[in-house]
């Protein structure tokens, strides 16, 4: 509710236009790579439009936050516009929540029901008949309905073992980041950047971890993308999560430069705390990962 | 208390208020009203599009046998017609609306956040380009019915769909990024005064819809995020040879595609709730009633998702979970049906358009709200799974629900656009013209669904022939009939009887505070709401 201060409303943005251009090249050009890839095209040319577009998305990323950075700066937003960000910083958020809504739905569906059903149980009992007679169910699913189609994994992903400790990286991240998070509003410039820095440190050792661990089940267990639903829900859990740590350490790293610029005061740090809770959220994604995908 | 609308760097030009000038005036804009204008044209391009692909369906189904189109091609034009109307047409024209109505119904300088407002703009043609250019590709459009089941979707389409997918994903970021913008205007630009309580019910229903579009649109992505990962990467989330499940598409896009049909009436609700009262000169009968039905249909559209798959093969208890829940439903409808109902008893009504269409929209929803509770009966609903019955019904909650409300709100509120009346007189052939060429297209087809006529089939068993000419003519009718909205819209832009502030005797709200045309920038200093 309009209560204090005045509410800005900016004049008119060139961003948006060049964010769209931006956004549908860089989808054109993914499209188009993808495309030439499942024909076969050899020489394909495509990964120059989704190039361009990545670029000029970045370009637009600079200059418009860079524009929002700017009228914060000289003062121009109220309270009531704090209130906004926050607004849209929570719902952003909570829409990245419903997206692994559905991603970890279609595992619980598969584990619960699909796998099951395709054994024999309750309702898939003539499917089972009629289909894959000799298919039986288990989690991780080692060897598929169809296995000449899709060859299963030869072995499970040890949770103990790379996820374990990547688990205990990424929870230790929040922690400094919530050091950090101290720091700056105690005012003490010199530990934001020292835990901050730890934070980036710790998160990039996960996404190099993670990699690793990619190479690992491509190389040693078999745990392929086309390695049937085992694979698929596996990469698709973790990969999203990787990007979106991606993302959140992106994110971070630009607060760091902004605190090395002398951005930021005790009391409005908004930016900040929009980068953290992002962060936070990718940190309890990946502990569900941890318990559902890897644990049990 | 006073608003800053200009930036730092054009403080020089602090006194001009107006609107920029030429075309890049609508590309670089990050005003409501400018931005709600191009919505509501882009949206009105789209159900051109769309209808078009209507007409040449109508056109082939004329007459059994196949004539105009090929089999292949006539599946692109149901698949595209559904996709176009949904995301191109519907709920771009609410989102227009929302712009548009909202700040000046709350008392709010602009939308939360103005720029990125453009963005959710102008994503849209961006994605409906990639979208309709699949038409064009080799191997043709999507071909598959606007719900993209797999395998249909995955195993059997053509390679234009990776477009398609991306075009989804674009016009999801698009929804996404403009509800978040509404539910921040709504929570947070109200002026002082303006409680949530005495909210107009179009700011309550865009509430309650912005939080159904942030729920399912991330939804919607995943779907096609795991379809695009089958087409090309080799997963098998779709395909039961890996361990997956054709029928979990079913159940991912269904999440969505059930709170999807309610985002594109529950906006319906809150301008037949303005406009009843306008015309009934009453205040509307149970306001806080309307609140918390809305509030109920919105958290009921989330449980009951697998009706749409009765005849999939889900377990008994879920057929009977599902049945029960999507009756429920009926409920806080009923109670909205029986508030207008009531609002409209013993008022001194008037018949202007706006309130033809209202009138139309209550009975005509009524009809589809009755359809869909037949069709929510697990055991009927084998017999009319996949017929022209659903056709029918879903077409008579979304064109006198959707569309008509649309039509409602643009009469409504086009002579505080214009500052102009629109033309009564061919507004009200407009209605009668739509609203006959409606029912005659749709009705007939309750008949021959219920006889067994499939739908998405360009083909038909000579018994249906005359319903099926009957339905084309009244499709034709509709289709043409919307060009003379074109015509009394330009109309009224362009010039006719000066109106006041307040045109509608009735009318409440604090946009009839404003002049007419509403000015450029409207409540930089916030009103004061007893």
């Amino acid at each position: 509710m309009a209560t204090e201060g005045t509410y800005y409303v900016p004049a008119q943005s060139k961003w948006p236009i060049i964010a769209s251009i931006g956004l549908f090249l860089t989808l054109l050009g993914a499209g188009m790579m993808m495309n030439d890839m499942t024909a076969g095209v050899k020489d394909s040319s495509a990964h120059y439009v989704f190039y361009a577009g990545g670029l000029i998305m970045a370009w637009m990323l600079f200059g418009w936050f860079g524009n929002v950075i700017q009228e914060s700066r000289a003062g121009l937003y109220s309270a009531q516009m704090d209130r906004t960000f926050r607004w849209g910083m929570f719902w952003f958020i909570f829409s990245e929540v419903m997206f692994f809504a559905a991603l970890f739905g279609t595992l619980f569906y598969v584990r619960v029901l699909a796998v099951p059903w395709l054994a024999g149980e309750g309702e898939g009992a003539m499917t089972h008949e009629m289909l894959w007679p000799d298919f039986t169910a288990s989690w991780p699913l080692m060897v598929n309905p169809d296995n000449d189609l899709f060859v299963g994994a030869a072995d499970v992903v040890d949770p103990f073992h790379l996820p374990l400790l990547n688990t205990l990286l990424l929870v230790a991240s929040s922690i400094t980041l919530t050091l950090a998070h101290h720091a700056l509003r105690a005012n003490d410039r010199y530990k934001i950047k020292l835990w901050l820095i730890l934070t980036l440190v710790l998160g990039t050792a996960f996404l190099f971890f993670q990699v690793e661990e990619y190479i690992e089940a491509y190389n040693e267990l078999g745990l392929t993308l086309s390695a049937g639903i085992y694979g698929s829900t596996f990469f698709l859990l973790t990969g999203f999560h990787g990007a979106h740590v991606t993302l959140g350490a992106i994110m971070l790293a630009v607060m760091l430069v902004r605190v090395y610029q002398g951005h930021f005061e005790a009391d409005n740090h908004f930016a900040f705390e929009a980068a953290s809770w992002y962060w936070h959220f990718v940190d309890v994604v990946w502990v569900g990962l941890f318990i559902f995908v890897y644990l049990i | 208390m006073t608003s800053v609308t200009d930036t730092a760097s054009s403080l020089d030009q602090e006194h001009h208020h107006g609107p920029a000038k030429g075309l890049m005036r609508w590309v670089l804009t990050t005003n409501h009203k400018d931005i709600g204008s191009m919505y509501l044209w882009f949206s009105f391009i789209m159900f051109l599009t769309g209808g078009a692909m209507a007409m040449i369906i109508r056109a082939e189904l004329f007459q059994p046998g196949l004539q105009i189109v090929e089999p292949a091609f006539f599946n692109q034009m149901t698949t595209m017609h559904g996709l176009i109307m949904v995301f191109g047409a519907v709920m771009p024209a609410f989102v227009g609306l929302a712009n548009w109505m909202i700040p000046m119904m709350i008392g709010a300088p602009d939308m939360a956040m103005p720029r990125m407002n453009n963005w959710s703009f102008w994503i849209l043609p961006f994605a409906a380009v990639m979208l309709v250019s699949t038409l064009f590709m080799e191997g043709g459009g999507p071909n598959f019915g606007w719900t993209f089941y797999a395998p249909l979707s995955t195993d059997y389409s053509p390679p234009s769909t990776t477009f398609f997918i991306f075009a989804i994903h674009m016009l999801g970021v698009s929804s996404i990024m403009g509800a978040i913008n509404i539910i921040a205007t709504i929570l947070n630009l109200r002026a002082p005064g303006m409680t949530m309580m005495k909210m107009p019910m179009f700011v309550w229903t865009w509430l309650i819809t912005a939080y159904l579009l942030i729920a399912v649109m991330p939804v919607l992505a995943g779907a096609v995020t795991m379809m695009l990962m089958d087409i090309h990467f080799g997963t098998s989330f779709f395909n039961a040879g890996g361990g997956g499940d054709p029928v979990l598409f079913q159940h991912i896009f269904w999440f969505f595609g059930h709170p999807e049909v309610y985002i594109m009436i529950l906006p319906s609700f809150g301008i037949v709730s303005a406009i009843i009262p306008a015309f009934a000169r009453k205040p509307l009968f149970g306001y806080t009633s309307m609140v918390y039905a809305t509030a109920s249909i919105a958290f009921l559209s989330f449980i009951v998702w697998a009706h749409h798959m009765f005849t999939v093969g889900i377990p008994l208890i879920g057929e009977l979970f599902f049945m029960y829940a999507t009756m429920l439903i009926a409920v806080p409808t009923g109670v909205k049906i029986f508030n207008w109902v009531t609002t409209m008893f013993r008022g001194s009504m008037t018949f202007e358009t706006p309130m033809l269409f209202s009138t139309a929209f209550v009975v005509l929803f009524t009809i589809g709200g009755f359809s869909g509770l037949m069709l929510s009966i697990a055991p009927a609903d084998f017999q009319y799974h996949d017929t022209y019955f659903v056709v029918a019904h879903f077409h008579y909650v979304l064109v006198p629900g959707a569309i008509f409300a649309i039509f409602a709100a643009c009469y409504y509120w086009l002579p505080k656009w214009t500052g102009y009346m629109y033309d009564e007189t061919l507004a009200k052939v407009h209605f009668w013209m739509s609203f006959i060429g409606m029912n005659l297209t749709f009705f007939p087809m309750h008949f021959v669904g219920l006889a067994g006529m499939p739908r998405r089939i360009p083909d038909y068993a000579l018994q249906f022939a005359n319903f099926n000419e009957m339905s084309s003519i009244g499709g034709f009718m509709f289709g043409t009939t919307q060009l003379l909205f074109l015509f009394i819209v330009i109309k009224c832009i362009r010039g006719g009887a000066k109106v006041e502030a307040k045109p509608w005797e009735g009318a409440e709200g604090l946009e009839w505070n404003v002049p007419s045309p509403a000015p450029y920038h409207t409540f930089t200093t916030p009103p004061d709401v007893k």
